[in-house]
């Protein structure tokens, strides 16, 4: 059969290598089969083989301090008490301050680049929006530390504090490192995350109910705010709790920035921690069952996080474009 | 998407002033809101950039680490550390990834190529950290034995690249998924009409005809987890300031030097920290650079 016709892929024919290269197939043919199912295999089970090691991992610690963990603010490796209540506090308190700055920017970036944006320029700028998400989370916390931190010290915080410190989220003292700055540093990585799906999104409403509603006689805005917000509504969910989920377990640039304390404050200046933080800075010294065993039981609170989060946004980012 | 038009934008002819103030402050918002993202990018570079380059030199990339204190020293040990990382973890994940993607186009159902596709997009999702973690359980406080390489009760090499192959999977493999499926079926076809096996018309027609966006995938998955820190944190950190080329032991990398760096309150360690990033980030961004021309060209000829 196969040297019925010469153009095929190899050209070197006769009939010896044909019937070796039959043999050849009757191997190849399951043998790739086996393999593509096979690695597709791995994937699933690498996922049930974290959520299991993790689970597994915390079970010390689960035992000891059982669900008053997730409540109890307390961190003490001498006397073995541990507790991931402060921890779940910052965790949420940082992502969420970043999420309320991160979408309406990133919602804001996408209109101009599918709307407003002179076409020569789009692309460009498209481009850099993206290279902000490839660039790595140490280099932003480096960057948050060293440069960011101690312009809001100075500069910001003391403004903040002066105009709004009768809020409580703006009172005391500002600081070098707390959470102020850690919402900064995940509303930047949040950002490209939740503008280049947006923009997807935005892209696929059709131009033809666009251009009825401008000949309906509406500004660029009402277009807006009547035909794309509402058509790309569950895309911007769904985008946005991406973002979250990027938020809430980015471990390394909230380390370096956000101070590292067992306490629930109120106000924004004061330091702070979230799961994924903790996690990233106590593991080196961590020694002990109980007190890894509590490590990982943050990681499993983290992962049923992100987990939930995920899965949720995928559904909704789904439902949203299959309508 | 040829919809979005450069609008000309309205004329606006009977909108009243408040509708044509409202309309025009929502406009410069937006704009400002491209313009922050851009500022920020530029400064976080710009920052890199300048404070780096004055701490960089030929024996920053040659030489290891001074001594507490000493002036001087270099990150050689992080570079061939990450090189051997991203090696290895490439060699895991690439092969895999692209078999997951053959998988999906050449004979998995609908419902199951969407099942695992579900699995990677929450496997992208866990945290790096968790990721980590998980290791640490598997390659680093238990011990095991695969083939001939002992694992665990230390942090090693092959640990961390593990760590940053489950990263680098979801990755690799959506995008082969993806670019897999842009392959017109006619080439399927024809292969087959012409008598070639299956396995055959894969490799030589639907991976050859791909290859350029199959690439593009590896090159993503390469320049993300080159700068991947918080996993190799708990699995290869605590090293040795030698260079070493043996993954049995644990290595030291580029993004947990420029951690450690940025965490000390010496400013000659920050010069250093900076000096790193600007490593790392002309890596990073040169290979997301690459990887965005080379996705570009291999869709215009996908799509014809």
């Amino acid at each position: 059969m196969s040297t019925a016709n010469p153009p095929a892929p190899s050209p070197r024919g006769g009939f010896a290598t044909a019937v070796r290269r039959n043999t050849v197939d009757r191997i190849g043919d399951p043998t790739l089969r086996v393999l593509a199912t096979l690695a597709s295999a791995v994937a699933i089970a690498v996922i049930l083989l974290i959520a299991y090691k993790v689970l597994a991992g915390s079970d010390t610690a689960f035992s000891k301090f059982g669900l008053r963990f997730l409540t109890t603010k307390v961190w003490n490796p001498v006397t073995n008490q541990f507790g991931a209540g402060s921890f779940i506090y910052g965790t949420i308190v940082s992502s969420a301050f970043a999420m309320l700055f991160a979408a309406p920017l990133s919602i804001a970036i996408a209109l101009y680049l599918t709307e407003l944006a002179p076409r020569r320029i789009r692309r460009p700028v498209a481009t850099l929006v993206d290279l902000l998400a490839a660039i790595p989370s140490v280099i932003i916390g480096l960057w948050g530390i060293l440069v960011m931190a101690p312009f809001m010290e100075n500069h910001l915080e003391p403004a903040l504090h002066s105009v709004l410190g009768w809020i409580p989220l703006f009172g005391g003292s500002p600081s070098p490192y707390g959470l102020l700055p850690a919402i900064a540093v995940l509303t930047i990585m949040a950002v490209p995350i939740i503008s280049a799906i947006t923009r997807e999104v935005f892209e696929t409403v059709p131009g033809d109910l666009k251009e009825a509603a401008y000949a309906l006689g509406a500004t660029r805005w009402e277009m807006t705010r009547m035909v794309i917000l509402p058509i790309a509504r569950p895309g911007i969910v769904g985008a946005s709790i991406l973002g979250l989920g990027r938020a809430l377990g980015e471990a390394i640039a909230v380390t370096q920035v956000i101070g590292g304390a067992v306490a629930i404050n109120a106000s924004l200046f004061q330091p702070s921690d979230t799961l994924a933080s903790r996690i990233a800075s106590q593991f080196q010294s961590a020694s002990g069952t109980v007190y890894i065993s509590s490590l990982f039981y943050l990681a499993a609170i983290l992962l049923v996080i992100s987990l939930i989060v995920n899965i949720g946004a995928r559904l909704i980012v789904r439902r949203g474009i299959a309508a | 998407m040829s919809a979005t038009t450069g609008s000309p934008g309205p004329k606006l002819l009977g909108a009243s002033p408040r509708r044509k103030r409202v309309n025009r402050t929502m406009e410069v918002l937006s704009s400002l809101a491209a313009g922050l993202a851009v500022a920020v990018l530029v400064i976080v570079i710009g920052s890199v950039l300048i404070k780096g380059v004055s701490a960089l030199n030929l024996d920053f990339l040659t030489e290891t680490p001074a001594p507490f204190g000493a002036p001087g020293g270099g990150i050689a040990n992080a570079i061939v550390g990450t090189f051997l990382l991203v090696l290895i973890a490439s060699a895991i994940a690439v092969p895999i990834g692209l078999l997951i993607g053959i998988h999906a186009s050449e004979f998995a159902r609908p419902r199951t190529s969407d099942a695992v596709k579900f699995a990677l997009d929450i496997l992208n999702g866990v945290p790096t950290i968790v990721t980590g973690v998980f290791i640490f359980g598997l390659l680093v406080a238990a011990h095991v034995d695969i083939f001939f390489v002992h694992l665990g009760g230390s942090q090693s090499g092959y640990a961390g690249a593990v760590a940053l192959a489950i990263i680098m999977l979801p990755i690799v493999a959506r995008s082969a998924q993806e670019v897999l499926g842009l392959v017109p079926g006619s080439l399927r076809e024809g292969a087959v009409a012409l008598g070639i096996a299956r396995w055959r018309m894969v490799l030589r027609i639907v991976l050859p005809t791909a290859a350029g966006g199959l690439i593009t995938g590896a090159v993503l998955g390469v320049a993300r987890v080159a700068g991947e820190t918080a996993p190799l944190l708990l699995t290869s950190s605590i090293a040795s300031t030698a260079v070493s080329w043996n993954p049995g032991q644990a290595l030291s990398s580029i993004p947990v030097s420029i951690f450690t760096l940025s965490e000390s309150a010496s400013p000659a360690d920050h010069a250093r920290g900076w000096a790193a990033a600007l490593v790392l980030i002309i890596g990073v961004l040169v290979l997301s650079v690459l990887a965005r021309s080379l996705h570009d060209r291999s869709r215009r000829r996908l799509r014809g």
